[in-house]
């Protein structure tokens, strides 16, 4: 795929299917992502929470990986996960939610440290991901 | 209280320490609940830590505060306080109280614990005389003390004796002297402490006090006290001996006195020295009366320690729901509580056993006296005193009537690590805590089996130390074998990435010289592939090279290791927006000042509210929002408030001399000073200071990390206050310094403590963890006892010049600025998922309900100023 394919804008009244197809977006460049940081995107009203990983030179895996999550926060309903703390967790990468302290995978979006709490009324403890592809210094979500 | 549909009524008359206990007990025990309790006492609180009432002066009554209060809120538990018992009629089996209410009952306890003894020496009734018991004693006698304090002139000291030399007598001298009296012991024995204490292990005790500045008067008998004779109150003691002393108070400790007159009045028998004879199933004569604690004449004699009163308790409990207990007998070893004095005796201290052995070991000069009394194979342990150094106290008294291990018991009295004494291993059934009768095997359980993990939660789980805190090392020293036993490393480690403390960490890290996160983790983290940190430790470390001096908070790689509130350098809320606090050093702001803020604030939509701290703060503010907002408050000449910082936050002050017509310093010019010496300092906990313009305290100094009072020749400088969870009152740490001193005082003593405390870890436990607590950290940086000092003075001369104002600097830099968007797509988009309502005139968000019924005034986007 090349980049023209992307739409640029989420089409009014789409509705979002989980396992369907998958729509991408375009969200910024590679650059405007500070390594280790989160970055919040804004797709019509669904926020998602971009992190970008460090150049690990020992990491030759994850290193320079771009991974999205919802950027909810479901313990505290707040849309600010994408300024969590990123950190590994036994080698997962990880982000830590920055008002309660729960800990989510970035791979799977698992919650592994619910740090005594529970989600706030009854949102899913576990993030939602979402795909990332990296196009010509492009970095692109896959939303559904 | 709830319907008692086929359920007892237990009635305990007296809300002391063992009715709790009982109280506590059955609730534990009667599932099914068979017992409603209702408890009198005479007192007008609940039952109080009587053991821990000197605590009274330092902590006040949250300090002395027993169990659970949620105890008295248990539907099957009545508590009637100020409710004195007048009488009980066994036949109707109904008892009366003062306001001739009559009440029921199907089981009676008579838990009324002792009164403090009166002699019948002439003048015992003046004014200024006081006994040592309750709270309402303490209280009163503190008032006495600081109103003779006031009515004397400056310098001129108030005098106090205490009548009594035994265990309840020195803690009141201690008392007197916390109260800044001066205090003479008049023992009418050979030596102080008597009954637990013998002749040599008094004589050192004397040695020891004396060193507190506390006069002992020994074998003197007390003959009359006199009034003064303008005044009326007690004025003088004169003794048998013909001597005398000018007294402005006295307290009498001679003993104690069961308070069986209700017993007595009821017919029941009474001991040849009172208290209300039981069985050792706590019951008297009368099959549905039981006696507990100190009222209780058991085994022929009244017992005036908790311990056994506590075990009576848990007797008549067990007897109340069916069972067999019975008293077992009592341990009568005790401590003293009084603050740098080590006493400590249990068992047979006198070698009373017939062929006794006595192995003493004495160092007159340092006033230290242990003695070990052994049956005569020399092997079984019968008892010991110790005097000056109650180290070997704690391990040993849980031995009593158990061989000693090794063939020189000697070991067991030298010195600390002067010699080794064999280790110890307490067998299961030794009693560790006698307050409240824990076992060693107890406290080991509850770490295999309860999953305790520290000292704390033993202390929940077991009670094991929540009394006199005496056996708290031994508890320690268990619960940690216990879970190295249990592979569960005693870990210091920060995180799964740091194997150290913080405190290893910043050494290791100032020594090594690195100054990136990368650098660390690669040299000191744990060797695993793809280990980046975490929440954890990367705000550890951020912390750490700050204190290091390593530029800006959000510079390269160091911005990464920010939690939000410093890298966004703003207080993250609940709803995700941010709170905005300017600097306001000492609490003191132009009107000028105020306008600006109050006009941001309009432009901004922000709500507003004067903090705990002497500021205010902004709420409601936008990542987007900051540096407009922030731009505004620079251009006005404010900076930084460090509201978001594990770092110093104010320094609250009092208007002091400036205005105030008491003040004898100007508290606020100090507070200013201090605010801006040490703005910006990060630290492991943040850091709160306050200065008061005299000693009428207005800005509640003590209740901060580092409290400034000030007096007629200088500063008195307090540490380790804090509010929160846990409120602790500040402790003296050095008087009358004068404005040079107390600054180098407090760039010491914070230093080392940013230096060497642990993650989070506040100024208080800090303090209680340094080697040798208070008294080690004067010693650390008022006399340099580890030689560091040229250093700490260094490393804040550092910070105070380095200092720059964060937020100027991120105005300044566009690569910084580039952090503050709200969409990497939309950076000037607000969150669409704010929102608001309007509540006294300003907004605040809205709640989930407010936001399904659509009662939302106010989006984010609506401000005037975006
Ligand atoms: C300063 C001090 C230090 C101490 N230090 C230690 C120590 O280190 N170790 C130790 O083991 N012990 C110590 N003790 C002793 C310990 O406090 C007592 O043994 C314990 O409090 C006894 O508990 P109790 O419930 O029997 O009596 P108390 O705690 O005295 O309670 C009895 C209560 O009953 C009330 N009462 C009496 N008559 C009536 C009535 N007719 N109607 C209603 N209420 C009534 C009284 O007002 C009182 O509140 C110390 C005591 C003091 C004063
Ligand atoms: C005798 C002269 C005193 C003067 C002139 C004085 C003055 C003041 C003033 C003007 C305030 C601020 C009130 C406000 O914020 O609305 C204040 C607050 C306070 N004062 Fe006093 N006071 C005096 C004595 C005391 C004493 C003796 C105590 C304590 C024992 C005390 C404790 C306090 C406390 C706790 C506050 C609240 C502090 C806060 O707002 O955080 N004051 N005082
Ligand atoms: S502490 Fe003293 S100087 Fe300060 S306001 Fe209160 S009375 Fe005045
Ligand atoms: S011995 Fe007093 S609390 Fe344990």
């Amino acid at each position: 795929m090349s980049s023209d394919d992307v739409s640029e804008a989420q089409a009014p009244g789409t509705t979002l299917v989980s396992d369907g197809p998958v729509r991408w977006e375009r969200a910024c460049l590679l650059t405007d992502l500070f390594p280790e940081r989160g970055a919040a995107a804004l797709f019509g009203d669904v926020q998602v929470a971009l992190f970008r990983l460090a150049e690990d030179p020992a990491d030759p895996v994850q290193a320079g990986q771009v991974y999205a999550v919802q950027n909810l926060d479901p313990f505290s309903g707040a849309h600010v996960m994408s300024r969590g703390i990123v950190g590994t967790r036994a080698g997962v990468p990880t982000v830590a939610a920055p008002v309660y302290k729960q800990v989510f995978s970035l791979l799977t979006g698992e919650c592994l440290v619910a740090a005594d709490k529970t989600p706030k009324g009854d949102l899913p403890a576990d993030l939602v991901t979402y795909p990332v592809e990296i196009r010509d210094g492009v970095v692109h979500v896959g939303l559904p | 209280m709830v319907n008692s549909g086929g359920s007892q009524h237990l009635v305990v008359i007296g809300g002391g320490m063992v009715a709790q206990r009982l109280v506590e007990a059955l609730r534990a025990r009667d599932d099914a609940g068979r017992y409603h309790v209702t408890v009198f006492a005479e007192e007008p609180r609940a039952p109080y830590d009587r053991v821990g009432l000197t605590r009274w002066f330092e902590d006040g009554p949250e300090g002395i505060a027993l169990g659970d209060p949620a105890l008295w809120a248990d539907p099957y538990v009545t508590l009637h306080t100020d409710r004195k018992i007048e009488s009980i009629d066994r036949e109707a089996k109904t008892v009366t109280d003062r306001l001739g209410h009559v009440h029921a009952y199907d089981e009676l306890v008579l838990a009324t614990g002792s009164s403090a003894a009166m002699p019948p020496i002439p003048g015992n009734d003046l004014p200024g005389v006081f006994v040592y018991r309750t709270i309402d004693d303490v209280a009163a006698l503190r008032g006495w003390v600081e109103q003779k304090r006031k009515s004397y002139p400056e310098g001129k000291p108030v005098r106090g004796a205490v009548i009594g030399g035994g265990l309840l007598g020195l803690e009141a001298a201690g008392a007197l002297t916390a109260l800044d009296a001066q205090a003479t012991v008049i023992e009418f024995g050979t030596h102080l402490m008597g009954v637990q204490v013998d002749l040599g292990g008094g004589q050192a005790l004397k040695r020891l006090i004396n060193g507190k500045g506390i006069g002992v008067r020994a074998e003197t008998a007390t003959s009359q006290m006199k009034p003064h004779r303008r005044t009326g109150h007690v004025g003088r003691l004169d003794f048998a001996d013909g001597g005398r002393l000018d007294v402005d108070v006295v307290v009498v400790a001679t003993g104690v006195r069961p308070r069986d007159e209700l017993a007595r009045a009821a017919g029941l028998p009474v001991g040849e020295r009172g208290g209300a004879v039981v069985d050792l199933s706590c019951r008297t004569e009368d099959p549905h009366i039981w006696a507990v604690g100190e009222v209780a004449c058991i085994e022929g004699r009244c017992i005036g320690l908790v311990a056994p009163g506590n075990t009576m308790a848990e007797v008549v409990v067990d007897r109340l729901l069916g069972g067999l207990a019975e008293f077992p007998g009592a341990d009568t070893a005790t401590k003293l509580k009084l603050s740098g004095v080590d006493v400590a005796s249990f068992g047979d201290a006198h070698a009373r056993t017939e062929d006794a052995v006595e192995v003493v070991w004495a160092d007159p000069v340092a006033g230290v006296y242990k003695k070990l009394v052994l049956s005569d194979d020399a092997r079984t342990l019968l008892g010991g005193v110790f005097v000056g150094d109650a180290g070997p106290y704690a391990s040993l008294r849980p031995m009593l009537g158990a061989e000693l291990p090794g063939d020189d018991p000697s070991a067991f009295l030298l010195p600390e690590g002067g010699g080794g004494a064999p280790n110890l291993e307490l067998p299961d059934e030794a009693n560790v805590c006698s307050c409240n009768n824990v076992s060693a095997g107890a406290i080991r359980g509850a770490v295999t089996e309860h999953q305790c993990t520290d000292v704390p939660g033993v202390k929940a789980c077991t009670r094991a130390g929540t009394t006199c805190g005496a056996c708290l090392p031994l508890v320690k020293k268990l619960v940690d074998t216990e879970l190295e036993r249990a592979g569960i490393e005693v870990s210091t480690a920060l995180c799964e990435h740091f194997d150290m403390s913080r405190a290893q960490l910043f050494d290791a890290v100032r020594v090594a010289d690195l100054h990136s996160f990368s650098d660390i983790v690669a040299r000191f983290g744990t060797p695993v592939v793809g280990s980046r940190g975490c929440d954890i430790c990367k705000p550890v470390v951020a912390s750490v090279l700050a204190s290091l001096g390593n530029g800006h908070i959000l510079a390269g790689e160091q911005s990464t290791l920010q939690d939000t509130n410093d890298h966004m350098l703003a207080n993250l809320q609940k709803d995700g927006t941010y709170s905005v606090v300017p600097r306001m050093p000492g609490g003191e702001v132009t009107p000028e000042g105020l306008i600006v803020v109050g006009q941001v604030a309009k432009d901004f939509g922000l709500y507003t509210k004067i903090t705990g701290g002497q500021r205010i703060d902004m709420f409601g503010a936008r990542v987007e929002q900051l540096p407009d907002i922030w731009r505004r408050l620079v251009d006005a000449g404010f900076e930084s408030g460090h509201a978001y910082g594990k770092s110093l936050r104010t320094v609250k002050s009092c208007v002091g001399s400036t205005w105030c017509r008491y003040g004898v310093q100007d508290s606020v010019g100090m507070a200013v000073e201090l605010e801006l010496r040490y703005r910006g300092l990060r630290s492991p906990h943040k850091l709160k200071m306050g200065v008061s313009g005299c000693a009428r305290e207005c800005a509640e100094a003590r209740g901060k990390d580092v409290g400034v009072i000030a007096t007629d020749k200088g500063w008195n400088i307090y540490v380790g206050g804090n509010g929160g969870q846990t409120p602790r009152h500040a402790k003296l740490l050095a008087e009358d310094l004068t404005s040079e001193e107390l600054l180098r005082t407090i760039d010491r003593f914070l230093m080392y403590y940013v230096r060497t405390a642990d993650r989070l870890q506040r100024t208080a436990p800090w303090i209680e963890e340094v080697d040798g607590g208070l008294e080690g950290v004067r010693e650390v940086i008022m006399e340099d006892s580890l030689g560091i000092c040229a250093d700490l003075d260094a490393a804040m001369a550092r910070h105070v010049e380095n200092y720059e104002d964060e937020w100027k600097a991120v105005l300044e830099d566009p690569e910084k600025l580039r952090r503050f968007s709200s969409f990497v797509n939309a950076p000037k988009d607000a969150d669409p998922s704010l929102a608001y309502v309007e509540e006294r005139g300003q907004r605040r968000p809205a709640t989930a309900e407010e936001r399904a019924s659509g009662v939302v005034i106010a989006g984010p986007k609506l401000e005037v100023r975006a």
